[in-house]
């Protein structure tokens, strides 16, 4: 599997050196989809051209990256494509095996239900054979690196394409169960933006279950695997802001990047569902509503966690999915991240209800984009309303594609316990419902 | 006023204060308000204001038409103060004063306030006697959109054209200046004369009878114009002295040189598409014929717009000329606008572009103006230059005219100092739509409301068999039953 993979690696390095010589870099790397005030490569260079000038790059209010990223950037800023690159190429090698290792557990686990005979009689076509999940690892790095949207984020140099890098090897690392490692990650990918804090559960659930701890709050050895994680995670996290402070000597970066995340001055267009929302928000209850869409993002945490302990590598696909809907600046290279895990539940593919619908409406969005927005600030044609409206209905095709993706995972976990065909007390055949 | 079509208005306004007067010595006495007005007079001692310059000007000046101006001024209002050293909380200070101001110009110099406000560190020195350099007590503000009323010069009632407030009743040294400037740029085309001819009761419809019964000596200067024909003045006047001024040999006799030796002239241009992204690019043409001059040059942005340092380049003859100095403050959101001072050698025979590139930021709903599509105005950028003086003026007939001194040089002097204004610019942000605010929260939270509904359905539910729902006749024969208490069919 190491051919393909190598030969994957160069086809998509070739795809974006050639899109790096061309001319569509600088176009690319101005598109409001692709590069938000949080990690643009513009941004980015102001703020080491500021720091070339004496004036600390958090002074205005153009940069909003960390200190880590600055002191990073100020050795490599030479070579920022081959970087990129490399972090994409990264990613895709970290999900590869991360899944591939995700795969062998899970047909062992599946191999001990069978023995053990848990499945009922007539579940055969919903288990999982070698040759079906032979070509997943490689399907999931191919589907992260030739995904239009990973493209373009890399091409564009956002820094979107290191966050995403980060929280790859955190998921490698959790998947190995190295517990020191993926709490080091974690903390370096919270330290980059805050959304990632929801991923602590997931991870939590993932180590516990691989240790064979059962999740159950009157046990110690729970806790004591609890407190052991968090110290280590928060641990990291605080070595990694004090070290900030010391880079550039004060404590600007706080308002600067998390201020900034949560607090959302910064109105630039983008496609999520703050900007248009707060642009037209009255100032009384700006303040209200910030703080109502912040803990959207992180409120699902403890529900799903609950739901799906039995599943943390669901769980982690589904709060990535929720943190690159909800976000206060995302971009399509967020989406990208959780795109790449889609072939890894191929098997639910009988279950998907709307997969047709959610495709056809996300083709045509992403296509609707550009337009709009040339329509809007060029032509002068169109106002806000449109590329506002094609946001939302972006946003709701996501939220129908991983809401459909829940239910086709649950229906075939109710499945695999209660049978296929499902009868009812008179004989004729069922059909199952959400009650 | 006449009808000022096709003109130019400014007004300025400048108080001087000198630093050899002891505080103590310094009170207003009340005979002095004779020839100050009380209400400026009590404004400057209230807030320990060392020099106020004030200027109000409407349209466009066509420089190369006219001439410069004696006391260049940005369009729209400019406010500049420098604060005694004695003040300890500037900014305070200055915004009380900027309110006071608004009252007694009748302008809305109240809109003053931190976001344009800046603190320049080079491009404005104190033009008093004063030597004080520390920028801690120096702010400056313009407010481009301002136009020019008759009610900006209501505190004109109570002062002349020019007075020097004496420290002692000799008048041995001077402890304040004011001086008070009205330009006004007529088109005598208009008034529907063909002849070439104008006269004072033409343009103000009224003629000068005497002199200013406030001041101890009026004069009025007329000067020609050597590229256009001469003409005669009535009635005649005895002196009739020439000299050169600038460059140029003129004849004048009292007059009001109008200085037609361009050292250089300025402009501005933003150059961009659509209402996202921009490049704003001051420009000076340089006419000199001697040796490169150093100039600072200032240009502010607003903080509406995002603008980026490192694409900042200085081009003079098509080649990079990287200024000595840069002195950047980025501008924060909603708090302060961005400020660039700048030190280059403006090369002679030239054209020097700045260049600088901006975004334009989407504001929110209640920040825009009452006519969002008209645009945002960009102040004016300043470049202040030490230019190479060609030839000074004669000193004996200028030693009584301190007025007539301070407009020119006329000291033999290797260089003088001079400052030039760009025109501002109008920026055109993208707006929302102003009628939609209760659409958009509505749409945004049924998006939310989507997500969490679909969450909540499978976190909540489990699966169940569904049981068919029997036939119309069975369910109401099964509400009998319930109502009769037998068992269901």
């Amino acid at each position: 599997m190491a051919a393909p993979l190598t030969l994957l690696l160069i086809v998509a390095v070739t795809i974006r050196a050639v899109l790096f010589r061309s001319s569509l870099a600088d176009l690319i790397s101005e598109r409001v989809e692709v590069v938000s005030p949080l990690n643009a490569w513009k941004r980015v260079v102001e703020g080491l051209a500021l720091l070339d000038l004496g004036v600390s790059p958090y002074a205005g209010d153009v940069f909003h990256e960390t200190p880590l990223i600055i002191y990073f950037f100020h050795f490599v800023i030479d070579y920022a494509e081959i970087v990129f690159m490399m972090a994409d190429a990264l990613t895709a090698v970290a999900l590869y095996i991360a899944v591939k290792d995700y795969n062998k557990i899970v047909f062992r686990k599946q191999k001990y239900a069978l023995e053990a005979n848990r499945y009922p009689l007539n579940c055969q076509q919903l288990f999982r054979t070698p040759k079906e999940m032979y070509y997943i690892p490689l399907k999931v790095a191919m589907f992260y690196l030739l995904n239009p949207f990973t493209i373009l984020s890399c091409v564009a140099k956002s820094t979107c394409g290191l966050n995403n890098a980060v929280i790859a090897l955190f998921i490698l690392c959790t998947i190995k169960g190295s517990a020191l490692m993926s709490a080091i990650f974690l903390a370096l990918a919270t330290y980059q933006s805050i959304y990632p804090l929801t991923l602590f559960a997931p991870a939590l659930l993932y180590l516990l279950q691989r240790l064979y701890i059962p999740v159950n709050w009157r046990r110690p050895s729970f806790w004591l695997f609890t407190t052991q994680y968090a110290f280590m995670y928060l641990g990291s996290l605080c070595v990694m802001v004090c070290l900030s402070f010391f880079l550039l000597s004060s404590w600007d970066f706080l308002s600067s990047v998390y201020g900034f995340i949560l607090s959302v001055p910064d109105l630039t267009p983008n496609i999520g569902l703050f900007w248009y929302f707060f642009a037209e928000m009255f100032e009384h209850f700006r303040l209200f509503f910030i703080c109502v869409f912040q803990i959207n993002v992180f409120f699902y945490t403890i529900p799903l966690s609950i739901k799906l302990k039995e599943h943390p590598f669901f769980l982690i696909f589904m709060q990535i999915a929720i943190i690159s809907i909800f976000k206060s600046y995302p971009t399509v290279g967020d989406i990208a991240l959780y795109m790449a895990f889609l072939p890894a539940w191929n098997h639910l593919y009988r279950f998907l209800r709307n997969i047709f619908l959610v495709s056809v409406v996300l083709l045509a969005c992403s296509a609707l984009f550009p337009v709009l927005w040339h329509l809007w600030i060029y032509a002068g044609s169109a106002n806000s309303n449109f590329y506002y409206a094609i946001t939302l209905l972006f946003n709701v095709a996501q939220i129908l594609m991983v809401s459909d993706y829940f239910y086709a995972y649950l229906r075939r976990e109710h499945h695999l316990t209660h049978g296929l065909y499902l009868k009812r007390k008179d004989g004729s055949e069922a059909t199952l419902v959400l009650k | 006023m006449p009808n000022l079509y096709d003109s130019y208005v400014q007004v300025n306004i400048l108080v001087l204060y000198a630093t050899h007067c002891f505080p103590t010595k310094c009170i207003f006495s009340v005979s002095h308000y004779r020839l100050f007005p009380t209400s400026l007079g009590q404004v400057i001692s209230k807030f320990s204001v060392r020099e106020l310059h004030i200027s109000f000007t409407q349209g466009y000046r066509r420089t190369m038409q006219w001439g410069q101006t004696f006391l260049p001024s940005p369009p729209g209002a400019e406010l500049w103060v420098w604060f005694q050293d004695t003040v300890t909380d500037v900014d305070v200070t200055w915004k009380e004063l900027t309110n006071v101001l608004s009252g007694i110009f009748c302008a809305s110099l109240n809109f003053i306030d931190s976001t344009n406000t800046v603190q320049p560190s080079a491009s404005f020195k104190p033009l008093g006697v004063g030597n004080v350099t520390d920028q801690r007590f120096l702010r400056y503000a313009v407010l481009p959109r301002e136009v020019v009323c008759t009610e900006n010069l209501t505190p004109w009632k109570k002062a002349g054209y020019t007075s020097d407030l004496c420290q002692d009743w000799q008048c041995k040294s001077t402890a304040w200046e004011l001086r008070q400037t009205l330009n006004v740029v007529f088109d005598l085309h208009s008034s529907g004369q063909s002849k070439r001819e104008w006269s004072l009761f033409k343009m103000f419809s009224r003629t000068l009878t005497e002199a200013c019964p406030l001041a101890s000596s009026s004069k009025v200067d007329v000067t020609d114009n050597p590229q256009g024909e001469l003409f005669e003045l009535s009635p005649a006047t005895p002196m009739l002295s020439q000299a050169v001024v600038l460059g140029n040999r003129r004849t004048y006799s009292q007059r009001v040189e109008t200085c037609c030796a361009l050292y250089f002239t300025e402009s501005a241009m933003c150059q961009a598409t659509g209402c996202r992204r921009g490049r704003s690019t001051p420009w000076c043409t340089t006419t000199t014929r001697t040796g490169p001059s150093p100039s600072s040059c200032w240009t502010p942005c607003p903080g509406t717009c995002v603008s980026t340092s490192h694409t900042l380049t200085v081009t003079s003859k098509g080649r990079d000329n990287k200024p000595s100095y840069i002195h950047y403050q980025p501008s924060k959101d909603r708090l302060r606008p961005h400020l660039l001072e700048m030190l280059v050698q403006l090369p002679p025979n030239s054209v020097i572009e700045v260049t600088v590139q901006f975004e334009r930021a989407l504001l929110k709903w209640t920040e825009y103006t009452p006519d969002p599509n008209h645009g945002f105005y960009v102040g004016s950028s300043v470049i202040s230059a030490l230019v190479p003086s060609v030839v000074a003026m004669d000193t004996n007939s200028t030693q009584e005219r301190p007025l007539f001194s301070s407009f020119f040089p006329c000291k033999e002097e290797s260089s003088y100092f001079m400052q030039v204004y760009t025109e501002p610019l109008l920026v055109n942000l993208p707006t929302p739509d102003f009628s939609m605010p209760y659409n958009v929260i509505c749409l945004t939270c049924t998006v939310v409301a989507v997500g969490y509904g679909f969450l909540y359905n499978f976190l909540t539910s489990t699966f169940q068999v569904e049981e068919p729902s029997p036939g119309l006749a069975k369910r109401l024969a099964n509400i009998i039953c319930r109502l009769r208490g037998v068992p269901l069919l």
